[in-house]
């Protein structure tokens, strides 16, 4: 993921004189300053009050999810706007949207790290906690969705009084495993991942709390080369499975549309252009994210230009494929000759909901793909920023489009009918995103959000010798 | 199981990485066996001297992937054919290709569940006392920027002054010899 061009004249110490590219860490780091730079984060007895007032402003908005939850218990799914024909509303566009972005987590941890993408290094921690938030937020709406929540263990195979058994043809049963088995695998990563920055914090920790939790977190670990090895191991086995994992989950998610037989969703073009789309949200929330961390916590050294432009670039490449599946989806709607897909696209372009499919020309393709082929914009945190919140705009849209105006004017004009969301499926979705912010923010608090013992390898005094003391000195001046 | 009192082993301390792996080569091909290095992030050089090389921790992935497709057939089939037969569009019974999702997932999560497990297990973690963590230079150090060689008191080449003599030979930051 090299940016090759003309080398900027003004001399930037972060530009690799070599290459022209920006450097993934700073120079002039040590064991020591990377691991009291992320450590210090965590361990500070002096807790910032931004993050005391980002805290509260997220629980704030995260009651709305304990409303409308508690609202929706109470009086059951006609409190949301869904309707015949539209039965799928905002509990579905916003399951697709957020288990979507939780894509890009496991793409940079699992993905990246298969095609030794080492940049990926300092971003990975948090991007897998991102995952892990938003699957918890995706994992709400079908769980609330199917009307008795509390039921929801129903969906599972166990054997029961009743002899009911799931029904293993149907995608809403692959739904079930694919999502629960991405949630258990993200977390896994995820802790395992982190098992050796807590043997650092427990070290590192002055309160005798902190060292009694964050002791027990690292289960004792203690750096011994046999375990790392089987670390290793294990970290590149998990990486390889969750590839394939990933991409399944948004298949089997595009699968609960295309297996249907609905104008729009019946179409084999879904489980690409879905993992695409997936991923390209996913980056644009790694972006929300990573911009205002990186200023917040001062930590530019790590997540460098670099990180900001490579993302910017997997984010174009992904835009692109998500366009190349809009063109498609039109022109399939006049190729296959059916008079129900091409009546499909025409209502979605120019019927009564076309404005959605417009705002997401204009967000996902029109302003992105235009403007990301500049290096100079991509490395402009400012513009990145915005653009990363316009791309979330377009991704929630494309749901929609695909959602709403499929089923509100179906095969059966007499059974034509709109959808309108109600303020409680506002509530509720506006809640997820306090909820996700919520944990967020406790995870950048609590937990190592840059892992220490990669960003360790990635320095230049990892390298080895032979003839030990000696060869030191030639390293030292090398250095 | 190594004795419960007196001497666990002598700990070096290094600064850098090239001197443990020479430190780790030399007490290697002076016969100690019983020896391990702690690093604060994985050095590959110090394993190859400590002669280890593999690992079971691929069988388990493998040994948890195979029980998790077998699962996940076994558990569909059953459901499917005899347990609870729905006829869906006239499809059959056993309609193997609708349940592939399933199986697919259920293999990744068994496998990544004894991938997980079977490391921490194989590297006998939880483990939350270590004689290591009486050394007053190792918790301060191990997991932050220095790098260590144990020479364990039960290999039967130990004695505590020789080996001490012999690790200092390579200039260590500290030798210090650490108790149960």
């Amino acid at each position: 993921m090299a940016t090759q061009g003309p080398i900027p004249e003004i001399v930037d110490p972060m530009i690799d004189p070599r290459t022209g590219e920006y450097a993934v860490i700073a120079p002039g780091h040590t064991f020591k300053s990377v691991t009291q730079k992320i450590a210090g984060i965590v361990l500070t007895a002096n807790t910032p009050w931004a993050w005391v007032g980002g805290l509260f402003l997220a629980a704030t908005i995260a009651t709305g999810v304990v409303i409308a939850v508690t609202w929706l218990v109470l009086k059951g799914t006609g409190i949301w706007g869904v309707t015949i024909p539209g039965a799928w509303g905002f509990a579905i566009i916003n399951f697709v949207w957020w288990i979507g972005i939780g894509h890009a987590g496991t793409l940079i941890s699992a993905i990246l790290l298969l095609f030794k993408q080492t940049w990926r290094n300092s971003i990975n921690r948090f991007a897998e906690a991102m995952t892990i938030f938003a699957v918890v937020c995706a994992g709400m709406f079908p769980l609330l969705h199917i009307g008795r929540p509390w039921l929801g263990y129903w969906l599972l195979p166990y054997p029961n009084t009743m002899n009911v058994w799931p029904q293993f043809r149907s995608p809403l049963a692959w739904d079930v495993f694919a999502v629960s088995t991405y949630a258990t695998i993200s977390v896994v990563f995820w802790y395992i991942g982190m098992i050796p920055d807590f043997g650092t914090l427990r070290d590192r920790a002055k309160l005798p709390l902190a060292k009694y939790v964050y002791g027990i977190l690292s289960l004792g670990w203690r750096g011994s080369t046999r375990h790392w090895i089987r670390y290793e191991s294990a970290s590149l086995l998990l990486a390889g499975l969750s590839t394939p994992l990933v991409l399944s989950v948004h298949t089997t998610i595009s699968f609960d549309f295309a297996v249907a037989a609905m104008a729009g969703w019946h179409t084999t073009i879904f489980p690409p252009y879905f993992v695409a789309g997936a991923v390209y949200s996913g980056f644009a929330m790694v972006l929300t994210l990573a911009i205002p961390i990186r200023k917040f916590y001062h930590l530019e050294d790590l997540v460098t230009l670099r990180h900001l432009d490579n993302m910017a670039k997997v984010m174009l490449a992904t835009g692109s494929i998500v366009a190349y599946g809009y063109g498609m989806e039109v022109f399939m709607s006049w190729y296959s000759a059916s008079h129900w897909e091409f009546f499909m696209m025409w209502n979605r372009m120019f019927g009564p909901m076309g404005w959605a499919y417009w705002i997401l020309i204009l967000t996902n393709i029109a302003i992105p793909l235009t403007t990301l082929w500049s290096r100079k914009l991509r490395v402009n945190v400012g513009y990145l920023f915005f653009l990363s919140f316009v791309v979330n705009i377009g991704m929630w849209f494309e749901r929609f489009v695909i959602v709403v105006t499929t089923l509100y004017r179906d095969y059966l004009p007499s059974s034509w009918g709109t959808y309108r969301a109600t303020k409680w499926d506002y509530m509720l979705f506006i809640g997820t995103w306090g909820l996700f912010t919520c944990l967020f923010l406790l995870f950048a608090r609590l937990a190592p959000m840059i892992p220490m013992s990669e960003i360790r390898m990635m320095l230049p005094q990892t390298k080895v010798r032979p003839g030990g003391a000696d060869a030191e000195v030639v390293v030292q001046e090398a250095l | 199981m190594p004795p419960r009192e007196g001497v666990y082993g002598i700990l070096a301390e290094f600064n850098t990485p090239s001197e443990l792996v020479h430190a780790t080569e030399m007490a290697h091909r002076a016969g100690y066996r019983r020896m391990e290095c702690y690093t604060p992030y994985p050095v590959e050089e110090a394993a190859e001297a400590l002669r280890f090389h593999k690992t079971r921790v691929p069988l388990m992935c493998l040994l948890g992937g195979l029980a998790g497709l077998t699962t996940g057939f076994l558990l569909e089939m059953w459901v499917n054919v005899w347990g609870y037969p729905l006829n869906i569009r006239a499809m059959p019974l056993f309609s193997w290709p609708a349940f592939v999702i399933p199986e697919y997932e259920l293999t990744i999560l068994f496998a990544g569940l004894s991938t997980a497990f079977g490391m921490i297990a194989q590297n006998g973690l939880p483990q939350l006392y270590h004689p290591l963590f009486n050394a007053p230079n190792f918790a301060s150090g191990a997991t932050t920027d220095k790098f260590f060689l144990c020479l364990e008191a039960n290999d039967p080449r130990f004695e505590p002054a020789k080996t001490r003599e012999f690790l200092e030979q390579f200039s260590p930051v500290s030798v210090v010899e650490v108790d149960h």
